[in-house]
């Protein structure tokens, strides 16, 4: 086992390499002089000078990137000129509210989606089953950022049960329960979509399992109904969803983008949102190239768990 | 298993015989109707935006700001500069509508395009683009579009180009996959051998055949698409003022959320009404062009076979039979037909006995097997008729509590395939013990050495290394030992054994059933055993009987059967088993098909296929008539005269 994570590691490196190319042609097609772009109409020319050299844009591309890379393997992402601080410091300091928010929204949506989806195969045709289609379109039909006003009306404004924004409350609080309580409604509000598509190939997957040989084995040796659709066909079922809670995770990453604008959570998808406005692209570069090698991370730890549980793939 | 698929496999034909139109079709399905309703009615109020009598969305009114809805003259009311918020959802959808098209069309051209020339050059072409992709893939969704707008500056058309970018990879995918398995047909393949160039081929070929793909991948995208560019909007970098399309309003709403939320809530009513839609309707569409992929159309088999009896016949008074089926109907109900998979059948089994049950696939002998403890797939199949006493209790009445605790305890199965039906991801150990605890609760411990000695009564050497092995680790012939082992867990009484040895090579054949043999003798089980093959039958049944479309046609021991076959179709059946030592016996096989159970002729069933019909053969009911001792035969003309009674 030690030896296929170590393979799969090995593997994701050509990616994040790809990854890395990527987001530096994105960066390289900025129209104009980067460095007036980064710097701003009102740069003097000695510091758009300086720049230019401290980029080295008055080399040829495939340098250009060689000397990126180099820094970046290096840990330097370049400097924020609207921060005044290193780019990973800022990305890294950001990242990991994202981490807790998107992994939060992780963890809810695969449970949910699981259960919801269980539950729908388990009782085809019945009452759950409807109910839960039901919710599961119009959960994949809802814009998150809409649904995230929604729930702070709710839930903030006329029930006071939660607070509209931030991490932290401003006084006192910064303790795990503070935390938890600022958590609550942007995970939910990110979750939602995720629940919706995982719910749905779930009953797929569970229907598709029910049908095969070995569930009737199952029944044939006197199981229980119980266990039979939660032992074995949730155990088949779960083999081919794994890789698409691996894919959600890229969702909900992005998502993040519109639920911490909306719920002013401190991370790094408000801080991109910001970041491209005031044009300090670095910050950008860095904060894309971060959160693209998480999700292959992500997708990394969805491939390595799905082999856990299914030994053919070993 | 066979026999259940031939049912299901004809589904498919009989509906695309009468099929309706795809409007039809579509229309039939409420929801994507509803859906279309609604998206029309979205698209027609965007397109008659510039003659309809509103207000210009862009006229502020700074005395009339935050109207509630239904004021006066403004009836979803004002937003915080005074404009009409009724007539900003107007042009705002229009515009939202606008952008969502344009990027999916952008999206499906280049999409298509790539996974088109990828998917039919093939090799190293194929290889870097889809690499390509994959790299496009390997970002978040959202991120990517996002780093694509910050080079590109905020503005609603980078943001167009920005979602079109981030989908070209799932129309590139799709089409790919489609295009390989066409550029290996026939089609193609003539067209490259009557000169077309490449591009023809691609264009006037391939393209026509993918076509249908490129919609429903459209279809469930374009959703996603206008969700997507309002996101971005939303987060003002998309539509900048005065532009504004569902989205920026919705940004310049979350403004004033506490003050005035009905102009932020009112645009993302109208996004959710127009993806909905889409996703309603585009769903439909999925469903009519593509009917695979309709989710609907799996449907779970549920635990035990549904019971409608019309039927339930006397118990009979043999003291000494193990097993009585009494008049046997199953029936499977597929759209408007209904398929008589097995129709009016008897059969007795004595303790320690060894019945064989005999017929082409179709023949309904597997249904006629699982049908005993209900594992006939419910829907499409159900229990019309009939009663099976076991031990003096009828299967078909006992409750599913009490079914449960028969299964796998007094009556236990060995199926045809042993990869397929051995849960692969649980061990041999895992599946062995949950058999013996299913009936009897112990301890890990003590199960994991009764499976032990199970899989050692089966002839496995070192069981108990293989009870960690999964079932993949195992030889075809191993597997089936296991499923045998699995099948004597519990002492059973009788076992139903469907097809155990089809699955498996000839030599594993001879090995499995001698071992079936042997164990039936040394735990006095009784054994039902269905197969195809009359060699089979002669090594290990006592009697045996003949299905042909639903019905026994000959019954009785198997060396008098074997000897000399009544029914014309059992000496066919006869004549298809090689003899070892006569090479130059020509191997006959049957000709024609059998009937498809939902329209039965009237009379003998076999008579098309029959050489020796005759015209009373195919009119009024042929009766199963004795035949000698303990030998009944369904035939108006026999090959052999009638033994002597007694």
């Amino acid at each position: 086992m030690t030896a296929y994570i170590a393979k799969r590691l090995l593997a994701a490196i050509p990616v994040l390499f790809g990854l890395s190319v990527i987001v530096f042609l994105i960066m390289a097609m900025i129209p104009g002089d980067p460095a007036t772009a980064i710097l701003g109409s009102y740069a003097t020319p000695e510091n758009v000078a300086r720049l230019n050299a401290d980029l080295g844009l008055d080399k040829s591309l495939p340098q250009q990137y060689l000397i990126w890379l180099g820094n970046l393997l290096q840990g330097d992402l370049g400097r924020s000129y609207a921060l005044n601080r290193p780019v990973l410091d800022e990305v890294l300091e950001r990242f990991s509210a994202t981490l807790i928010l998107a992994g939060t929204a992780l963890v809810l949506c695969s449970i949910l989606g699981l259960l919801a989806g269980v539950v729908s195969a388990a009782r085809q045709y019945g009452f759950a089953d409807k109910a839960i289609t039901v919710l599961v379109l119009i959960g994949i039909s809802t814009p998150s950022f809409w649904l995230g006003l929604l729930l702070i009306l709710a839930f903030a404004v006329k029930i006071k049960l939660f607070p509209a924004s931030g991490m932290y409350a401003i006084y006192g609080g910064g303790d795990l329960p503070d935390l938890l309580h600022h958590l609550f409604l942007p995970a939910l509000t990110l979750a939602a979509v995720a629940t919706g598509v995982i719910a749905r190939l779930t009953r797929t997957a569970m229907l598709e399992v029910l049908r095969q040989d070995y569930i009737r084995t199952a029944r044939a040796k006197g199981l229980t109904e119980r266990r039979v659709i939660y032992r074995h066909a949730f155990k088949a079922a779960l083999v081919s969803v794994i890789p698409v809670i691996g894919i959600q995770a890229g969702f909900v990453l992005g998502g993040a983008v519109y639920i911490e604008t909306v719920f002013q959570w401190p991370g790094i998808g408000s801080m991109l949102v910001n970041a491209i406005s005031t044009r300090d692209l670095l910050l950008v570069q860095g904060g894309v190239l971060v959160v693209a090698a998480a999700y292959v991370l992500f997708n990394l730890a969805a491939d390595v768990v799905q082999t856990l549980l299914d030994p053919r793939l070993r | 298993m066979s026999d259940t698929a031939a049912p299901a496999m004809r589904i498919g034909k009989a509906r695309s015989a009468g099929r309706p139109s795809a409007l039809r079709l579509l229309l039939n399905n409420t929801l994507a109707t509803s859906g279309l309703v609604v998206l029309l009615l979205i698209v027609l109020l965007a397109l008659a935006a510039p003659v309809l009598p509103l207000p210009d969305p862009d006229m502020t009114a700074p005395a009339d700001r935050l109207l509630r809805p239904l004021a006066e003259g403004h009836l979803l009311g004002t937003d915080a500069l005074g404009r009409d918020i009724l007539s900003r959802l107007v042009w705002g959808a229009r515009v939202s509508l606008a952008v969502g098209i344009s990027a999916t069309l952008i999206a499906a051209f280049f999409g298509s395009l790539i996974g088109l020339v990828a998917g039919y050059a093939g090799g190293r072409v194929d290889t870097i683009l889809m690499r390509g992709i994959d790299m496009v893939m390997a970002f978040p969704y959202i991120l990517l579009a996002l780093a694509i707008v910050a080079a590109l500056g905020p503005g609603l058309l980078n943001a167009l180009y920005a979602i079109a970018v981030v989908n070209i990879p799932f129309f590139a995918r799709n089409i790919r996959g489609i295009t390989i398995g066409l550029s290996r047909r026939e089609f193609v393949d003539a067209a490259r051998l009557s000169g077309k160039s490449n591009m023809r081929i691609l264009f006037g070929e391939v393209l026509p055949n993918v076509l249908p793909i490129i919609i429903i991948t459209m279809s469930t995208t374009i959703g996603w698409m206008i969700l997507e560019t309002a996101g971005l909007s939303f987060l003002g970098l998309g539509a900048q003022p005065p532009q504004a399309d569902l989205g920026s309003m919705l940004g310049d709403g979350r403004k004033i959320l506490f003050t005035a939320p009905h102009v932020s809530i009112i645009p993302g009513l109208m996004i959710f009404a127009l993806v909905m839609s889409i996703n309603l309707f585009g769903d439909g569409v999925r469903d009519v062009l593509d009917p695979r992929l309709k989710s609907g159309a799996l449907t779970r088999p549920v635990a035990r076979t549904a019971v409608k009896r019309e039927n339930v016949p006397e118990k009979p008074a043999h003291e000494d039979r193990l097993l009585d089926l009494v008049d046997l109907s199953t029936q499977f109900h597929v759209g408007g037909d209904v398929y008589r998979a097995v129709s009016g059948v008897d059969l007795y089994l004595k303790g320690g006995e060894c019945l064989g049950i005999v017929g082409e696939s179709g023949s309904g002998k597997s249904v006629t097997a699982m049908s005993l403890m209900g594992l006939v797939p419910t829907p499409p199949g159900s229990i019309t008729g009939g009663a099976a006493w076991l031990n003096g209790e009828d299967l078909f009445a006992v409750s599913d509590e009490r079914m449960r605790q028969l299964r796998g305890a007094d009556v236990s199965h060995v199926f045809q395939d042993p990869l397929s039906t051995l849960h692969p991801l649980f061990t041999v150990g895992d599946q062995l013990a949950e058999a013996i605890t299913a009936h009897r609760p112990m301890k890990r411990s003590q199960a994991d050495g009764r499976a032990e000695d199970l899989l050692r009564l089966v002839r496995i050497t070192n069981p108990r290394a293989r009870l960690k092995a999964y079932p993949h680790e195992l030889s075809g012939g191993m597997r089936q030992r296991v499923c045998i082992a699995m099948a004597l867990a519990n002492d059973a009484r009788l076992i139903i054994a469907d097809e155990p040895t089809t699955a498996l090579d000839v030599t594993v054949q001879a090995q499995i059933l001698s071992l079936m043999d042997a164990l039936r003798r040394e735990k006095d089980a009784a054994i039902l055993f269905i197969t195809h093959d009359f060699g089979v039958v002669s090594a290990v049944c006592d009697r045996v009987a003949v299905m042909y479309a639903g019905r026994i046609v000959e019954t009785g021991r198997t060396q008098d059967v074997l000897s000399a076959p009544a029914h014309p179709y059992t000496g066919k059946l006869i004549d298809c088993v090689p003899v070892l030592g006569q090479p130059e016996r020509r191997l006959a096989s049957i000709e024609g098909r059998p009937p498809v159970v939902n329209k039965l002729p009237a009379g003998c069933a076999f008579a098309d296929r029959c050489p020796r019909v005759e015209a009373d053969c195919r009119t009024g009911d042929i009766p199963l008539s004795s035949f000698g001792e303990e030998r009944a035969v369904r035939c108006l003309h026999p090959l052999t005269r009638e033994a002597a009674h007694g």
